[in-house]
């Protein structure tokens, strides 16, 4: 119930969001300042939430299969895949890792 | 000028062919977060809601990212509300070019992500960015909203998430996600600052908490350095891409 709760706020909160472009004055959100930190903080927050689904377990570092998944999708990428066969190869990589008996 | 074009006429549309197979290609991916969320112990309605309500990739991604690492909802909702903070920029771009009126202000902001910005600011013509950015928005809302059912349904029918590789499978999302953004050498100064500053965390905080310190340090990168201000706010597709090969004969 708890969850319910945090996805309906996160909800509302990204509607706000988008909805706040439309209606504050232009010249409020033009800031150089406030457009860099909103460009800034998507490129650190992603950043942050690939290492932390690839390495974090609770509050310890671990290497194992997601690490082989990290580097298969960077691969993809590389070589200019589209986003659901990256995805696919990160699954793959770290379903056949599991299956030869690592992480 | 008509704002309602003829079908005919539609057809023709390069804004609309670019965001119809944007649609299908955003929208399948629905299928991995459909499947990721039920596998990260949401059920199905919940993922549903983040699809319908939330309706912003990267910032579902994250939401269940967080709660999949054992991060509080609290934490997730948090990640998930900075993620978004770019739409809002977005919101602003296409207000001044669109100039929606009335309720369409309020079903224009919804559909307000990285593809319909896209495929709007990527046309010069005023009609053209109208259709792209509707069909996209729209064509987007509907497939991803059927894909995150499909995957959720498959999901539930898959067993244990771990044989099927679906942690890596998030690991290669949002590297995915952070990929295009990643163009220059201060994006990449950033990446890994804010991927230092998690590892350097994850001992010491709980669950998802390493996340907000990332962004905490991302947040005082941008608000002291004094780069180009568009830094990570291109939406993260380039529907154009093709075209934009032909006409300079090299890769964007």
């Amino acid at each position: 119930m708890n969850l319910w709760l945090w996805i309906l706020i996160a909800c509302a909160l990204a509607y706000l969001t988008k909805l706040v472009g439309y209606f504050v004055p232009a010249k409020l959100l033009e800031s150089p300042r406030i457009m860099h930190v909103a460009g800034t903080m998507t490129i650190g927050l992603l950043a942050s939430l690939t290492v932390v689904n690839a390495v974090a377990s609770g509050q310890g570092l671990v290497l194992d299969a997601r690490i082989g998944a990290l580097v298969a999708a960077a691969v993809a990428l590389w070589l200019r895949a589209p986003f659901l066969v990256v995805v696919i190869s990160g699954a793959a990589a770290a379903a056949l890792l599991r299956l030869l008996g690592w992480g | 000028m008509s704002s309602t074009p003829a079908p005919m006429k539609l057809r023709e549309s390069p804004a609309f062919k670019v965001a119809l197979s944007l649609s299908i290609a955003t929208g399948l991916y629905g299928v991995s977060f459909g499947a990721l969320a039920v596998a990260s112990g949401f059920d199905f309605w919940q993922t549903m809601v983040l699809s319908l309500l939330l309706f912003s990739g990267g910032s579902q991604f994250a939401f269940i990212g967080v709660v999949a690492g054992g991060g509080s909802g609290v934490a997730a909702m948090t990640a998930s509300a900075l993620l978004g903070l770019r739409n809002g920029i977005y919101g602003m771009q296409i207000n001044a070019m669109l100039r929606p009126d009335g309720w369409k202000r309020y079903v224009s902001a919804h559909v307000t992500i990285d593809e319909s910005t896209a495929t709007a600011s990527g046309q010069s013509d005023p009609d053209e960015q109208r259709r792209g950015f509707w069909t996209a928005g729209i064509g987007i809302f509907i497939l991803w909203n059927i894909f995150t059912a499909i995957g959720a349904l498959a999901g539930d029918a898959m067993g244990d998430p771990k044989q099927w590789g679906l942690d890596g499978a998030a690991v290669a999302a949002f590297l995915a996600l952070l990929w295009p953004r990643l163009k220059g050498r201060e994006p990449w100064a950033i990446a890994a600052a804010c991927a230092l500053a998690t590892i350097l965390a994850v001992p010491f905080v709980p669950s998802g908490v390493p996340i907000l310190v990332a962004a905490v340090v991302a947040g005082l990168i941008g608000w002291f350095s004094h780069a180009r201000m568009d830094e990570g706010l291109e939406p993260d597709v380039d529907p154009y891409a093709e075209k934009h090969q032909r006409e300079h004969g090299g890769r964007k």
